[in-house]
């Protein structure tokens, strides 16, 4: 059976990790190769690294660091951030990154989903959506969640599927952060509306919080980030927890 | 960007380490090739990027990778003359994802033809499971030295959204809806649906049975 994944998720600037991460036997917690080594030691499905950094520069440091987590991690990954041209996505797969995610690019320029999916195959588009819950109503958020739209989440969602999507990020900013537990009504209300594997992101706290996701919100997929940078929820017992509650992981 | 491009391919003049056999890797345009190579590099093999006939004919072991569309895939091998060369290879080959497909009959993506080592067909996943199957799924019935040292149900990574249906020459079943070739065996070829690169440890261990075939 295919089994439900753990995603760790790792922010990354100039080519090193930024949020504080407190791992124990790390030469260099900022070194995202190290921190993908231990992660994949752990027992976690794949990565995300997330692009924040804010220059040129910075983004050509993440192409070398992608190259060096490719040649060092036996997991696969993807690679967010910032990506709006078929060049880039391109530059990014030829450096070793199984998957790709785009945001607000895909917001601004639609077909930039085609055009992707068309050229790489939809197995490595991964399109992430912000949204918030507003009056009861899902609105895509742009630009990291800050700029608001008239858009609607499963609107949307079910757009950059038929325009070629492998899989759905999805984020809920009325979650992320809190540590209260993912979005579930949305997320299965997503997962019944589309055919493509769905990715829940924002407000893992604790291991119910997982077990939740996969149960009620029918995610294929968990990403977290700070739970895990922390050791607040190592990734081998987490996954022990879900097998006990017959989630299918892989252990 | 190109720069890397370049550092790997020229990483080795003969793809031979001591004692160790050659390994190419059959470069045809089809997507995310490096990390194959990556993951023979973590063996200790210097695995060579090419898409030159005698290059190819004179290797140890060959990988045919792919990631994408089958039929523009196919027409790149037909461009290249690959479509004959392939078929006709005698040291062990190994298909990866697209790779193995690419070595059947037929496909339903792009309605192609194969290259016909592999006697089934290709077809797609039906809409009662998410298409593109994507994780980790188990293989198991095991009928190979490829998996010599691999325990039954164990997990690997898949992407794909086309399936090869069973034949005499499955050697490896997985289940997603239904039960299907996740990995076939026709004398020298094999082929794996699942991407041994990327399948952690136990992945490895196969890329390392293939390499001692």
């Amino acid at each position: 059976m295919l089994t439900k994944r753990i995603v760790p998720c790792l922010d990354i600037k100039n080519g090193r990790t930024v949020k504080g991460v407190n791992f124990v036997d790390l030469r260099d917690a900022g070194d995202p190769v190290e921190l993908a080594k231990q992660y994949a030691e752990q027992g976690a499905d794949e990565l995300v690294f997330l692009d924040i950094s804010a220059t040129l520069e910075g983004r050509g440091t993440t192409l070398e660091m992608v190259l060096r987590v490719a040649e060092q991690v036996n997991i696969p990954f993807t690679v967010g951030g910032g990506i709006s041209s078929v060049e880039h996505v391109d530059a990014l797969l030829q450096c070793g990154a199984d998957k790709v995610s785009i945001n607000s690019s895909a917001v601004k320029r639609p077909e930039l989903v085609n055009e992707l999916s068309n050229k790489f195959g939809s197995q490595c588009v991964v399109v992430a959506i912000d949204a918030k819950q507003v009056d009861g109503q899902w609105k895509v958020h742009l630009a990291g969640g800050s700029i608001p739209t008239e858009i609607d989440l499963f609107e949307w969602a079910k757009e950059v599927e038929q325009r070629g999507a492998g899989e759905i990020l999805f984020t809920s900013m009325n979650h992320d952060g809190t540590k209260n537990g993912f979005a579930n009504e949305a997320l299965s209300k997503l997962s019944e509306t589309l055919n493509i594997p769905i990715i829940a992101s924002g407000g893992a706290g604790n291991v119910q919080h997982f077990i939740d996701t996969f149960v009620e919100g029918k995610s294929d997929a968990a990403l977290a980030a700070s739970v895990f940078h922390f050791g607040e929820i190592p990734i081998p017992e987490l996954k022990k927890e879900l097998k006990q509650n017959n989630i299918e992981v892989r252990l | 960007m190109s720069e890397f491009k370049d550092m790997s391919e020229s990483s080795s003049a003969s793809g031979k380490l001591d004692g160790a056999s050659s390994v190419v890797i059959i470069n045809y345009g089809a997507g995310n090739i490096k990390s194959i190579q990556f993951a023979f590099k973590r063996l200790g093999v210097d695995a060579v990027l090419s898409n030159n006939p005698e290059v190819i004919k004179a290797a140890d072991k060959v990988i045919f990778p792919g990631v994408g569309e089958a039929s523009s895939a196919m027409k790149m091998l037909k461009e290249t003359g690959l479509d004959t060369l392939i078929p006709r290879l005698k040291q062990p080959v190994l298909g990866i994802c697209l790779g193995m497909q690419l070595l059947c009959l037929s496909s339903e993506e792009g309605n192609t033809k194969g290259l016909g080592v592999f006697q089934t067909e290709v077809k797609r996943f039906s809409n009662d499971v998410k298409v593109p199957q994507m994780g980790w799924n188990v293989i198991k019935d095991l009928k190979s030295d490829l998996f010599k040292g691999i325990k039954e149900n164990e997990y690997m990574y898949l992407v794909h959204s086309y399936y090869a249906e069973h034949c005499n020459e499955t050697i490896a079943k997985t289940d997603y809806g239904l039960n299907y070739a996740s990995a076939l065996q026709h004398n020298n070829f094999y082929g794996v649906q699942f991407h041994p690169e990327k399948s952690g440890i136990q992945g490895q261990k196969i890329l390392e049975n293939f390499l001692k075939l």
